[in-house]
């Protein structure tokens, strides 16, 4: 996370009463990256993100952008005039409207859209082909697609997203996830993005804010925050650990590539990383798993010197959750509480973390 | 004879389409703000805008001459300020058919702008149109079917008005006769045969909108 002192911070406070909902945020978003905000169905995510967008309004509520102060005491920006991308969770495009007048529809409105080239956008999200189509004629992907574009095509400060791929199926979702991570790669707009999935939370945050029943639970750079064993252990179970890194080595011959961490290197099974390209893979908790020898003349390519920092126990009561550091970098591996017992696992021991490199998600 | 009932015919048309016209932009207004919008009232004006559809044709005819006669509260103003002449002249037979067909305009708008998902008016709006630019631009054009079809339905209303019309314009031949008043009159005055053509015509004429209508309702958007 490199968030320094000129980029623009997004602030909000957001206060809602309603009856049988209650909601109550302070967040100071980096204005770079992508945040995500977590939470299960009702703990006022999508709320949060109406709030900040000015779809909604409600009194006690402050939201600014750097300088920009969007809602105050006395100001309240009417949601047209903030510059903001929304992409919801439906493409929502419009019907009458043909693809190419769909994208030009904010580009038009917006005095900044002149900063964003429209065919460089347009490929990115591989949408050229479409330009001449009529909404109804898309498929789910491809719809969402042109809504992403639609939305950053009118150059927002802002790009807020509410769980723009939970209306699709799964392998709906795997076709857009690569767009994303160029956008991500490529745009320097922040985002804020809404999900229950941990899979795209760590698949896409940097930044990331956990929310239950209207409250912050914890928030922090991704990487630290997936590697506590504090938090709801269904996120972590579907996250799993996330490494941020630079690929180091790469061996087309058998498609493996190595990833250069804080505090070690991993192979991960990759057909076409670039060297020195930055990369994030994720590793399940359940996908490691510890020695207290160095193994030898195993088929598990990932040996990691690993010392623990912490343990605890789990839902599931013959699963252990165990804290590791490998010397700059915190992971957390689950095994069952049998082996904790009869490895002797305590807080300090040095040891062996294993980690079979087609477990590692690239 | 011919010439008459090309005269009737064509002021019929004429009539309806200047009332159909006249209630177009309130009445777009009326159905958008009672489909989108909540305020104080708004239970009270969807009934008086309603009322038209249930109490007699004769008495709304009777309320429209009480107010727009010469001795009426909204007749006197406009005579005494604007000199303008409402009751017995073609105005009041304009008058009439809009009363009438108002409701229907308004009901027809109603349903289409509700049928309208506000969730694509919520993303032109992060796409930063205006409310009103909102409106032309998204909300209108996808309720365009619904109002049009509203619009004939208000048109075909007004073509055979005939209950409110004849208590405010009465029956006076080349000024405030149409097709519903002619055939009355020349049932009353034994010309059965006269009336048969003016009752051709109206069938045609109302064939011809309610046919129009039914299309422009099943054709499915692009």
């Amino acid at each position: 996370m490199n968030t320094t002192a000129d980029i623009p911070v997004l602030k909000a406070r957001l206060r809602v009463r309603r009856p049988g909902f209650d909601l109550d945020v302070d967040l100071a978003l980096p204005g770079r990256g992508v945040s995500v905000l977590h939470g299960p169905s009702g703990s006022g995510k999508t709320t949060c993100l109406r709030l900040i967008a000015g779809l909604e309004r409600a009194p006690d509520c402050a939201v600014s952008l750097g300088d920009t102060v969007w809602q105050g005491e006395t100001v309240f920006t009417p949601v047209h005039r903030r510059d903001i991308g929304y992409v919801f969770q439906e493409a929502n495009l419009f019907p009458h409207l043909s693809v190419s007048l769909n994208l030009e529809y904010g580009r038009k409105r917006r005095d900044r859209a002149g900063l964003v080239d429209f065919d460089h956008l347009v490929g990115l999200l591989g949408i050229g082909h479409l330009l001449a189509r009529a909404p109804a004629t898309l498929s789910g992907g491809e719809r969402q697609r042109v809504a992403i574009a639609r939305a950053l095509l009118s150059a927002p400060r802002l790009l807020l997203m509410d769980e723009p791929l939970a209306a699709l199926d799964a392998r709906r979702k795997d076709e857009i996830l690569p767009y994303l991570d160029r956008l991500h790669a490529e745009l320097d707009v922040p985002v804020v993005y809404v999900s229950h999935s941990g899979n795209e939370v760590a698949r896409l945050a940097d930044h990331l804010v956990l929310l239950d029943q209207g409250r912050v639970i914890a928030e922090g750079p991704a990487t630290t925050l997936l590697s506590r064993l504090d938090l709801p252990e269904n996120l972590l179970d579907e996250a799993g650990t996330i490494l941020d890194g630079q690929v180091t080595h790469h061996d087309s011959a058998y498609g493996l590539a190595r990833l250069a961490f804080p505090g070690g290197e991993i192979n991960f099974v990759h057909p076409d990383a670039r060297h020195g390209q930055p990369l994030r893979v994720q590793i399940k908790e359940r996908d490691i798993s510890l020695a207290l020898d160095r193994p030898a003349a195993t088929s598990i390519q990932n040996l990691l010197p690993v010392t623990i920092t912490s343990l605890a126990d789990s839902a599931n009561p013959a699963h252990v959750r165990v804290q590791i550091d490998t010397g700059g970098t915190l992971m957390v591996a689950c095994i069952t509480r049998q082996s904790r017992d009869r490895l002797g696992l305590r807080v300090g021991m040095r040891l062996w973390a294993q980690i079979k490199s087609v477990a590692v998600l690239g | 004879m011919n010439d008459d009932i090309v005269q009737i015919t064509f002021f019929t048309l004429w009539v309806a389409a200047l009332g159909t016209a006249v209630i177009l932009p309130p009445g777009i207004l009326l159905g958008w703000l009672l489909a989108r919008r909540s305020w104080p009232g708004k239970t009270v004006v969807e009934t008086l805008v309603a009322l038209p559809l249930v109490i007699p044709p004769v008495a709304t005819g009777l309320i429209l001459l009480k107010l727009f006669g010469r001795r009426g509260p909204l007749g006197g103003f406009l005579e005494n300020v604007l000199g303008l002449e409402i009751v017995f002249t073609w105005k009041a037979v304009v008058l009439a058919t809009a009363v009438m067909s108002l409701p229907l305009l308004v009901r027809a708008a109603r349903v289409a702008f509700e049928e309208v998902d506000r969730r694509l008016e919520d993303t032109a709006r992060t796409l930063g149109a205006s409310p009103l630019d909102v409106f032309f631009s998204i909300t209108l054009p996808l309720a365009r079917r619904g109002l049009l079809a509203g619009t004939v339905l208000a048109f075909a209303r007004a073509l055979g008005e005939f209950g409110a019309t004849v208590m405010v314009a009465g029956m006076i031949p080349g000024e405030t006769i149409t097709l519903s008043l002619g055939i009355y009159q020349h049932v009353q005055l034994g010309e059965d045969s006269a009336a048969l053509g003016l009752l051709g015509i109206s069938v045609a004429l109302a064939f011809a909108a309610v046919w129009g209508s039914e299309r422009l309702l099943r054709k499915r958007p692009a």
